[in-house]
């Protein structure tokens, strides 16, 4: 399948390849040079499309399809097993491939069974395919009948015997490769993308896609980089391949942060390795069995006991790791700043063990580190940026520097990210946020954002006359403190409760509100309750402004409140604080036919939200999903 | 009458103070007392239908005004007024009926027909009555006649019918005993419309089907309960409804009667709604036009139902069909309540301090007990005669209103 090519790639490094490559020189000759086709079959192809010459089927990272994942994973395991020779092994794993369908072995390969060959790989990896028939198509006459022909053609039998081989391998596969190992494989490439952004474009030419379907424009994306710069895999993705077995083992230790609670084997599993012991919800509701769900306030008393046991527990690490379990620091940006300020006394502290680099082992402890938290209690998206940033900072610490230089400069980032990202972000925010207040509004906010808090303090500062609305709901009432807050500056609030939200919608003239995360398609992820008074605002024809910095914007999708949220503690429901006289449910905490939801988030959908304001500026929803590229660019440039 | 006084005085207190929650207890005592009121009271040889209206009124009046939020007191009061319309106006058709079969070229027919106020001759006040008591036909239609036929003729004096002492007579004691035979039905009517309710309740739930619902009704209780006795199994989602919780209460009852119950926060109704299948709610009145007053938080929901297409059902027997259509029902007929059911005042007594000695306080408290629901979010009405549409509310209310009692 790596037949098609002009004949100037022989000099020329990008060239398709099978398997898992290195961009060596010798070896891509060498797969070129037995290839009659090459030269024969079609120039143009290579000629019009010169991304087709870079792409690889192997390295397509989502695993959409069980059958496309086949070739990544065996990729993935044969890489994990012999990362020591990436190019020999280029060669080994296509060696396992059903000869007729895979290897385009010199000689025996004509033109009609190159082809036929080609389809079955087609069928089983939908990005490759399509490219290939992009490419095709967009080639000159013969490569174009030539392949609609074959497809009809095609002997049913070797589809199918080579679908079942793969499936075999793939089952083999997937007991071979751990979950870790898969993981860190799509690490390594997402690093090596990175990477490959990094300094990517002077050296690709520019690729004119044409006719070439977008999800080949995802593989080129994904493959062009590794192609040109295993090294920095290698280098980069330090989680990775080589690592000894010890941190194979730390990095299993690590639940997934979006593992699914319903996979019984893997919570067991999960669980033995847990340092805090969760006791586990008593009537748990069926939707959100993917979910964790534990009973809080019980592991408190446990974790304080083993604080003198846990050696590899940074000290700083715990107390945080403490704080979110009891609650003390809630908020996207306060548990994000804790998380960073506990890292920095880490790097502070750190001494590389000997034997190890500092970028492998600070890379592995800070894994473990995270896991600790997210035991305590699940990441915020705000927190996953951060530690992506953090690791990225430390894979990419010039080999070259010394200890203490290594620590100076990640500490420093570390305060640059704490400073940028978060602290001025907020100013700029304010900045923006403050010109849409006018004297005589009327402004709504539900729970207690912080931003919106700052904007609102601001204004008042500027003198501008405006009431605000604090809209509050059960059982945490945040909007209480806010409250609070707001009264001893002096601004006149009005205060009820998210019930009474259509009766006091009329007066309102905008809604400002918080957001834990903005993801891609333009749904904010906040505090429960966002969605219905940005819903009846939207009813009410009040514009809806949502205020998120965007360190916290998430390229992942999400369309319900249910795939993916976090729960909090079922008791919390059941009683009402102070109000002794509620209490219809005391007794009957432990009934199987009651159960208690206490959701912490949902998504409101972006037809709500009339702006996003960042310290990009103020856009519309439908524009996150460009600051979330254009923001990770510049996140691995910073 | 003291006692009747007496018992109306004790009743305008407990409402005024609200002391009687929930409009289906709210409108059986009313009609209870409606009922003492019309049996005690000393009806004229004339006119008595125009005197029981009148007494009715007059009582009703002091009832509505101690609670002008809850709509069912003028409901039962419009209900009872119909009654005795609709008796006295039977009795009389049938009287005349009578007259005219035995004497039809009778002058004293003429003068009595002079005398009620009717131009038009006996036939047309016959088919006058008829036209209000059965559903408009085209043979009324083609007769042309006024619908307002029974104005003039329930006001009128009653000035007549010297002839006829003996049998007016008769009719007044028959008469009476008919409106509190009605009143009785409609007592019966009120208590028993859970019940008539719940029957149509397996024709709507299905197999485990996903109900959330909000506050806490009895109407609602007895309905989930209905299809759960029938073998259905389904979960419901109970909204706790604070500042009130009344949500707790329904899980409670729900819960004891074996039903899947998922106790959620007001604010996670959004979230859930789409995994929702239907929304069934109690009403606290059904206006004319369709709009439903409910507790506080259910726009919210009928809103969220709408965005998801998630039906929304509301259960409302037919003591809560009011025939007025609502103007901004979401601030006049709203009742606020307490703020210290929302904020602890212990907590929060120096920022409310810090306002006083200003004039006007920094910080208020909105607590608002009950929201209304246009009629395009509604879906269905279920009541105890079966299921409507919002559109076809103002008909229903029809059948039980006279349009002369729409304003008391």
């Amino acid at each position: 399948m790596e037949s098609r090519r002009n004949p100037r790639a022989v000099v020329d490094p990008k060239v398709r390849q099978v398997g898992f490559f290195t961009s060596s020189q010798p070896d891509s000759t060498q797969q070129q040079q037995p290839d009659p086709i090459a030269s024969v079959s079609s120039p143009p192809v290579s000629t019009i499309s010169p991304s087709g010459n870079s792409l690889s089927p192997v390295m397509i990272p989502p695993p959409r399809h069980n059958s496309s994942d086949t070739f990544p994973l065996r990729g993935a395991a044969a890489a994990a097993a012999s990362a020591v020779s990436p190019s020999s092994f280029s060669y080994s794993s296509r060696r396992d491939f059903p000869d007729g369908s895979m290897t385009a072995s010199p000689g025996r390969v004509s033109r009609g069974s190159f082809v036929k060959s080609y389809v079955p790989v087609a069928s089983s990896l939908p990005g490759v395919g399509i490219d290939s028939m992009a490419a095709a198509k967009s080639s000159s006459v013969p490569a174009t009948g030539l392949t609609t022909v074959s497809v009809v053609n095609m002997p049913p039998g070797l589809s199918e015997e080579v679908q079942s081989d793969q499936k075999n391998n793939s089952k083999s596969l997937k007991e071979k490769t751990t979950k870790a190992e898969r993981r860190a494989l799509q690490e390594a490439q997402r690093a090596a993308k990175a990477a490959a952004k990094a300094e990517g474009g002077g050296k690709v030419p520019p690729v004119t896609l044409g006719s070439v379907a977008g999800t080949s424009v995802k593989a080129a994306k994904t493959a062009k980089p590794t192609s040109q710069k295993n090294d920095v895999v290698v280098a980069a993705g330090p989680s990775e391949k080589k690592g000894g077995p010890s941190e194979k083992d730390r990095k299993k230790d690590a639940p997934h942060p979006r593992m699914q609670y319903d996979d019984e084997s893997r919570v067991v599993k999960a669980k033995r390795r847990a340092v805090v012991k969760q006791t586990e919800a008593k009537n748990r509701v069926e939707l959100f069995r993917h979910l964790p769900q534990y009973e809080h306030g019980t592991q408190l008393p446990d974790l304080e006991t083993k604080f003198f046991q846990l050696d590899p527990m940074h000290p700083a690490v715990y107390k945080v790791g403490l704080q979110y379990l009891s609650g003390d620091i809630a908020g996207g940006n306060a548990r994000c700043i804790a998380m960073l300020q506990a890292f920095q006394e880490v790097v502070k502290d750190y001494s590389t063990p000997p034997e190890k680099t500092l970028n492998r082992d600070m890379t592995a402890k800070i894994s473990s580190y995270v896991s600790f938290l997210i035991e305590c209690r699940p990441l915020s998206v705000s927190m996953g940026n951060a530690i992506r940033f953090v690791k990225n900072r430390i894979a990419k610490l010039p080999i070259t520097l010394s200890e203490s230089e290594a620590k100076a400069a990640l500490q420093s980032d570390i305060e640059t990210f704490i400073n940028e990202k978060i602290i001025v972000a907020d100013n700029v925010i304010v900045k923006h946020a403050v010109t849409k207040i006018r004297d005589g509004d009327v402004l709504l906010t539900y729970g207690s954002p912080t931003a919106v808090e700052m904007v609102l303090l601001r204004a008042h500062e500027l003198r501008k006359k405006f009431r605000v609305l604090v809209v509050d709901s059960r059982p945490k009432l945040e909007g209480q403190l806010l409250l609070r807050r707001l009264i001893k500056r002096g601004i006149n609030c009005t205060y009820t409760h998210i019930n009474a939200i259509s009766y006091i919608m009329h007066e309102v003239t905008k809604v400002f509100l918080g957001a834990s995360s903005v993801l891609s398609n333009g749904t904010v992820y906040s505090r429960v309750g966002t969605a219905c008074v940005a819903m009846v605002a939207n009813a009410f024809r009040v514009p809806v402004l949502v205020c998120c910095e965007a360190y916290k914007f998430h390229e992942r999708v999400q369309l319900d409140s249910i795939c993916s949220n976090e729960l909090g503690d079922p008791n919390a429901i059941s009683k009402v604080r102070g109000r002794e006289d509620i209490n219809y449910l005391d007794g009957l905490t432990n009934n199987t036919n009651l159960q208690f939801l206490n959701l912490m988030y949902d998504a409101t959908p972006s037809d709500y939200i009339s702006m996003i304001i960042t310290d990009y500026g103020m856009v519309p929803p439908t524009s996150v999903p460009v600051i979330v590229r254009e923001y990770q660019k510049e996140h691995v440039l910073v | 009458m003291p006692d009747v006084q007496s018992m109306v005085v004790e009743f305008v207190n407990k409402l005024r103070k609200r002391k009687i929650e929930g409009s289906q207890a709210t409108a059986k005592y009313t009609v209870e007392l409606l009922r003492s009121v019309i049996s005690q009271h000393r009806v004229p040889h004339a006119n008595q239908a125009a005197a029981l209206i009148d007494a009715v009124k007059a009582v009703g009046e002091q009832l509505v005004a101690a609670n002008p939020v809850e709509l069912a007191v003028g409901n039962v009061v419009r209900r009872v007024l119909h009654i005795i319309r609709e008796e006295d106006l039977s009795l009389t058709t049938a009287a005349m009926a009578g007259l005219d079969l035995l004497d039809a070229s009778d002058d004293d027919d003429e003068d009595n027909c002079k005398g009620i106020g009717y131009p038009a001759m006996s036939a047309a006040v016959v088919a006058a009555a008829r036209s209000t008591l059965r559903p408009p036909s085209l043979q009324t239609l083609l007769e042309g006649t006024p619908e307002s036929a029974t104005v003039p003729y329930t006001s009128s004096s009653g000035a007549d019918s010297e002839s006829k002492t003996a049998d007016k007579s008769s009719i007044t004691r028959k008469l009476k005993h008919d409106v509190i035979e009605g009143v009785n039905q409609l007592i019966h009517e009120i208590a028993g419309c859970h019940e008539q309710i719940a029957e149509q309740a397996i024709e709507h739930i299905h197999q485990n089907e996903v109900i959330l619902t909000l506050g806490s009704s009895r109407t609602v209780l007895e309905f989930l309960c209905a299809a759960k006795e029938k073998k259905r199994s389904f979960r419901v989602f109970v909204a706790e409804g604070a500042p009130r919780y009344q949500g707790h209460l329904l899980a409670k009852e729900l819960v004891a009667r074996g039903l899947q119950t998922t106790v959620i926060t007001d604010s996670a109704v959004f979230a859930m709604i789409s995994r929702v299948n239907m929304v069934i709610i109690g009403a606290h009145a059904v206006m004319a036009n369709g709009g439903v007053i409910g507790p506080v938080g259910v726009n919210m929901a009928a809103l969220a139902a709408q965005k998801h297409a998630v039906p929304f059902v509301v259960l409302a027997g037919s003591h809560k069909l009011c025939p007025l259509y609502p103007h901004n029902p979401e601030v006049l007929l709203n009742e606020l309540r307490s703020p210290s059911e929302l904020l602890d005042f212990g907590e929060f007594s120096d920022c409310l301090d810090f306002g006083a000695g200003s004039g006007s306080p920094l910080l208020q408290v909105v607590n608002p007990t009950f929201d209304y629901v246009p009629p395009n979010l509604v879906s269905l009405f279920i009541t105890d005669t079966g299921g409507h549409n919002p559109s076809y509310m103002y008909r229903l209310i029809a059948d039980y209103y006279s349009a002369d009692d729409l304003v008391m």
